[in-house]
């Protein structure tokens, strides 16, 4: 008997902006506990919200980079619920008349090849404060910066089958978010957060099984965990003849538990209505149809030109594409002049080695342009220009000629500092040189080698060759 | 001295004078003086220079404590000011006084105040009217010219006609609701009282105007003091038949036919309307306003700020339980219950969903009005002068049957006011003028017309 999983996501993507969504508040990660706040977002008696535009263009931005249709009005609602991390008693959220819907995502699922997943809606809503339980023994602590800050929440259809597709639908999504310059998208920093719907039925059934939540998930890759756990359970819960009961599930990263938060009974009655001191979100088409056309380059067309334009192979293109910054770094170098194929083999070694250990690209995109130019005009060895690379990357405002210069790598070509050499090594391996006019030609690569330990790296392997062929010849 | 200090100094005496009608939730003698201080220190002047403004306890400002007249909010004091005080200030007003109210602006009579209940002027066994009451109460005692109320459902035109002064709502969003404690978002308008129609009228003008702090004003420059005109020559005065039923209180209905008959003297064409939606005001705004109320007051949970009550079992849930059920009088709880139940799965469709449905219609009706060539309308503000002190307490229904003639104007976030028409066994008796959208202009032009006219203190039958 086989089950097939059913899996939905609910992504909370925090939009880069100076200020939180109703009030001119910092949004801002790290500060102080509660001292990013005002009386709106404290909830006092008698504040009132006010919409930020940023926020709602960024919105805009994520949901046409989505293919949503955004929708000329949508609604603000209150979401009503008592918590302490909630001043208000309500968040501010949009529920039946989102800013938009319908739109999708294409992917690469591990077990079925591309696939596009839908995307359900996309609406607006402003954050809650965080509660803090660990900070003091037997007692809860509140911090409301975060309280009021912008959310994008992006609710997938149930169109993925597994905890690796889930994954491959993330990765692709945060990857238009970030192209589309929405939000950084940093589950570290919470500026992504996802919850997970899955549910189990057998092949060909068409309704769907009943599904739990899954919450807490702080990686791509506890997501999958997690859901791979939850589908498990679920397995073995209707495989024991059990019933899976509608709950909210914790996943503990530690131990790759799950553990039930909350049950459908205590699933709370949010009382949605329109909130009254917002009035409707009104998008003049023209403007939707402005920031359309003001969208950036996204991965589907980058991929497409990288490939024809530059005629990368496939897996160059998906690592270049990968963070928008490292396309950018990457034509840069081409745009100085370097040849394509080897800027991307530079940018795939030597410039993602730095973005990994430093953060960033220290070597300027001319500069690499130019080592590349030397290295493919012969000037200095591949294996020499890493060296010049580690050394660019300490002083980038050197050229690279005058530093591979400075620490001896450049190659020589000329023929009579080469022939010195040549016979040199020739004369000291007789017995090879013997061999070698015997007929044992692999013995060139063992001359080449001594040629080059000579010159301690510095002779080019493609002048040495012709010239020990010439004065080992019959 | 300065005549704004005369004035702060003159007011303190006649505010403590006026201490038996417990009117007042907050007030000092050395506030004042230091409001005249800093009157006198703008410049320049300003309209409203050394005018004292009596201000509704549900109206933030930094002095002194904000309470909604309620134990939940006792001895909070706001961070930040109101909008429409900030605004008087700059004019050169004096903030006198916080007045008592019902709790959180919930009630037709001042008596469901933590704070015990506020007395009429001229008889203390009668109500005030409210839930603006302490505001009114003053106006009409002379305390202060002019006064700062609250209408969510007609909290300032129903205590005016009672307590026999001017009482102003201008349409919704005229005026920021910035720093105005929230009962019913979409209803709630900062509004004013005064002695005169051109007192009223000046307050309103100060602090009215566009305010980005508030999502929902209109934007516009602030009103111009409407230009007077001695007669309605030209105008179309609509009576809506609805408000003019066959059980209408004599004393009431005697008023409303002397003003009838001024303001035909006054030119004005006077012509019977229909408005036939009229009748759901009362149960339409009793879905609404709760509902929003449940909403806006839920975050008064002993959490943050105002009162804690921990509870016997010391969690979160009794926090709540306690905090809120200690906290809140029996009027805001049961408004909180009415409001939550018709939000609630399952019901929304038929209460809160109708009745947004019914206050489309009932708004349409005045546009209907309006558009066929009626300039305002008029009608009594309410069905009986003032009513004793808890006749109507046991009965929530006949309490709020006090509102029935102002809710309308409320749902359809229209202009209304009311003015004193005349008085019926000594009682005062209010008239109300409804205005188009956007028509405060007209409408204050009007009332002061009707004003000079009519002797507002006269016995009318």
């Amino acid at each position: 008997m086989t089950w097939e999983t059913v899996i939905g996501l609910e992504v909370h993507v925090q939009p880069t902006t100076r200020s939180k969504m109703f009030c001119g508040c910092a949004n801002s990660f790290g500060d102080p506990p509660n001292t990013n706040v005002c009386p709106v977002c404290l909830g006092l008696p008698g504040a009132l919200p006010v919409p930020n535009a940023e926020a709602v263009r960024l919105g805009v931005v994520g949901a046409l980079a989505l293919g949503c249709t955004v929708h000329p009005t949508s609604i603000f609602a209150r979401k009503n619920y008592f918590y302490p991390d909630l001043p208000k008693g309500y968040q501010v959220s949009q529920y039946d008349r989102p800013l938009a819907t319908g739109g999708a995502v294409r992917c690469e699922s591990p077990e079925r090849g591309p696939i596009e997943v839908s995307i359900t809606r996309l609406h607006l809503e402003e954050d809650a404060g965080k509660s803090l339980h660990d900070r003091y023994p037997r007692r809860t602590a509140v911090d409301l910066n975060r309280c009021g800050t912008p959310l994008c929440e992006i609710v997938s259809g149930p169109d993925l089958r597994s905890p690796a597709e889930a994954r491959a639908y993330l990765v692709a999504l945060r990857q238009l978010l970030v192209y589309a310059g929405v939000s950084d998208c940093s589950m570290e920093k919470g500026t992504l957060r996802v919850d997970a719907n899955l549910s189990v039925r057998r092949p060909g059934q068409s309704g769907l099984g009943t599904k739990t939540e899954v919450k807490n998930l702080n990686s791509f890759a506890f997501v999958e965990k997690a859901l791979e756990a939850e589908y498990h359970r679920q397995v073995g819960l209707l495989e024991s003849g059990g019933r899976v009961e509608q709950v909210t599930l914790l996943f503990n990263a530690g131990t790759g538990e799950l553990r039930v938060a909350r049950v459908k009974e205590e699933s709370h009655d949010y009382r949605y209505f329109p909130d009254p001191d917002l009035p409707p979100l009104v998008l003049a088409p023209a403007w939707v149809e402005a920031e359309r056309a003001g969208l950036p380059e996204l991965p589907t067309a980058r991929r497409a030109r990288y490939a024809d334009r530059f005629g990368l192979p496939g897996y160059d293109v998906g690592v270049l594409t990968a963070e928008p910054e490292t396309g950018a770094y990457f034509e840069a170098v081409v745009a100085a002049g370097a040849d394509p194929k080897a800027a991307a083999n530079w940018v795939m070694g030597e410039a993602l080695g730095s973005l990994r250990e430093t953060g960033g690209f220290p070597v300027p995109a001319p500069r690499l342009a130019e080592l590349i130019g030397l290295v493919t005009g012969g000037a200095v060895s591949h294996q020499a220009g890493r060296k010049v690379y580690a050394e660019l990357a300490a002083h980038p405002d050197h050229p690279p000629g005058v530093v591979a210069e400075r620490l001896g790598l450049l190659q020589v070509g000329d023929e009579s500092a080469l022939a010195g050499w040549v016979e040199a090594v020739l004369a000291a391996h007789p017995g090879e040189v013997a061999r070698f006019r015997a007929g044992e030609a692999k013995l060139l690569g063992f001359f080449t080698g001594q040629v080059m330990k000579a010159s301690q790296g510095k002779a080019d392997p493609k002048k040495v060759q012709p010239l020990l062929r010439s004065r080992l010849g019959p | 001295m300065s005549r704004a200090l005369e004035a702060a100094r003159a007011t303190a005496r006649r505010l403590e004078a006026a201490a038996p009608l417990n009117a007042v939730l907050h007030w000092s003698a050395a506030e004042l003086e230091a409001e005249a201080r800093r009157a006198d220190a703008q410049a320049p002047a300003g309209a409203l220079y050394g005018v004292p403004i009596a201000v509704k306890d549900n109206i933030v400002t930094t002095e002194a404590p904000t309470t909604c007249a309620s134990r939940i909010l006792e001895g909070f004091v706001s961070p930040f000011e109101a909008t429409a005080t900030r605004r008087l200030r700059a004019a050169g007003a004096l903030i006198a006084a916080k007045t008592n109210l019902d709790e959180f602006a919930m009630g037709s009579s001042t008596e469901h105040s933590a704070f015990g209940r506020v007395h009429h002027p001229l008889d203390p066994a009668l109500v005030p009217g409210g839930s603006s009451g302490g505001s009114a109460a003053l106006v009409a005692a002379g305390v202060v010219p002019a006064a700062l109320g609250s209408e969510t459902g007609g909290s300032v035109r129903q205590p005016a006609a009672f307590c026999g002064v001017v009482g102003v709502k201008p349409g919704y969003g005229r005026v920021s609701r910035a720093g105005l404690v929230a009962f019913g978002s979409s209803l709630d308008c900062i509004s004013a009282f005064g002695r005169t129609v051109a007192d009223a009228a000046a307050v309103l003008a100060a602090m009215s105007g566009h305010d980005p702090d508030d999502a929902t004003t209109i934007p516009e420059p602030p009103l111009a003091p409407p230009v007077a005109r001695a007669d309605l020559r030209g105008l179309v005065i609509g009576l809506p038949r609805e408000y003019l039923p066959g059980d209408l209180d004599a004393g009431v209905r005697a008023g409303v036919d002397r003003a009838v008959e001024a303001m035909r003297g006054l030119g004005a064409t006077i012509r019977e309307v229909s408005l036939p939606h009229a009748r759901y005001a009362v149960p339409t705004y009793y879905v609404i306003a709760p509902a929003e109320a449940a909403s806006n007051l839920a975050r008064y949970d002993g959490a943050r700020y105002g009162v804690r009550r921990l509870g016997p079992a010391g969690d979160l849930a009794s926090l709540y339980r306690t905090t809120r059920g200690e906290g809140f009088g029996l009027e805001v709880r049961r408004r909180i219950l009415v409001g939550t139940y018709v939000l609630s799965a399952g019901y929304y469709d038929a209460y809160y969903r109708k009745a947004q449905q019914v206050r489309a219609l009932i708004a349409d009706d005045f546009r209907r009005v309006f558009a066929a060539g009626t300039d305002l309308l008029f009608t009594p503000t309410t069905p009986t002068t003032a009513f004793r002190a808890g006749a109507n307490t046991a009965d929530p229904v006949a309490m709020y049957l006090a509102d029935v003639f102002v809710c309308a104007a409320s749902l359809a976030g229209i202009p209304a006011m009311s003015l004193p028409i005349g008085r019926a066994e000594g009682l005062p008796v209010g008239g109300q003028l409804i205005a188009p959208e956007r028509g405060e202009s007209l409408m204050l032009a009007a009332a002061g017309a009707l004003e000079a006219a009519l002797d507002g203190t006269a016995e009318v039958r």
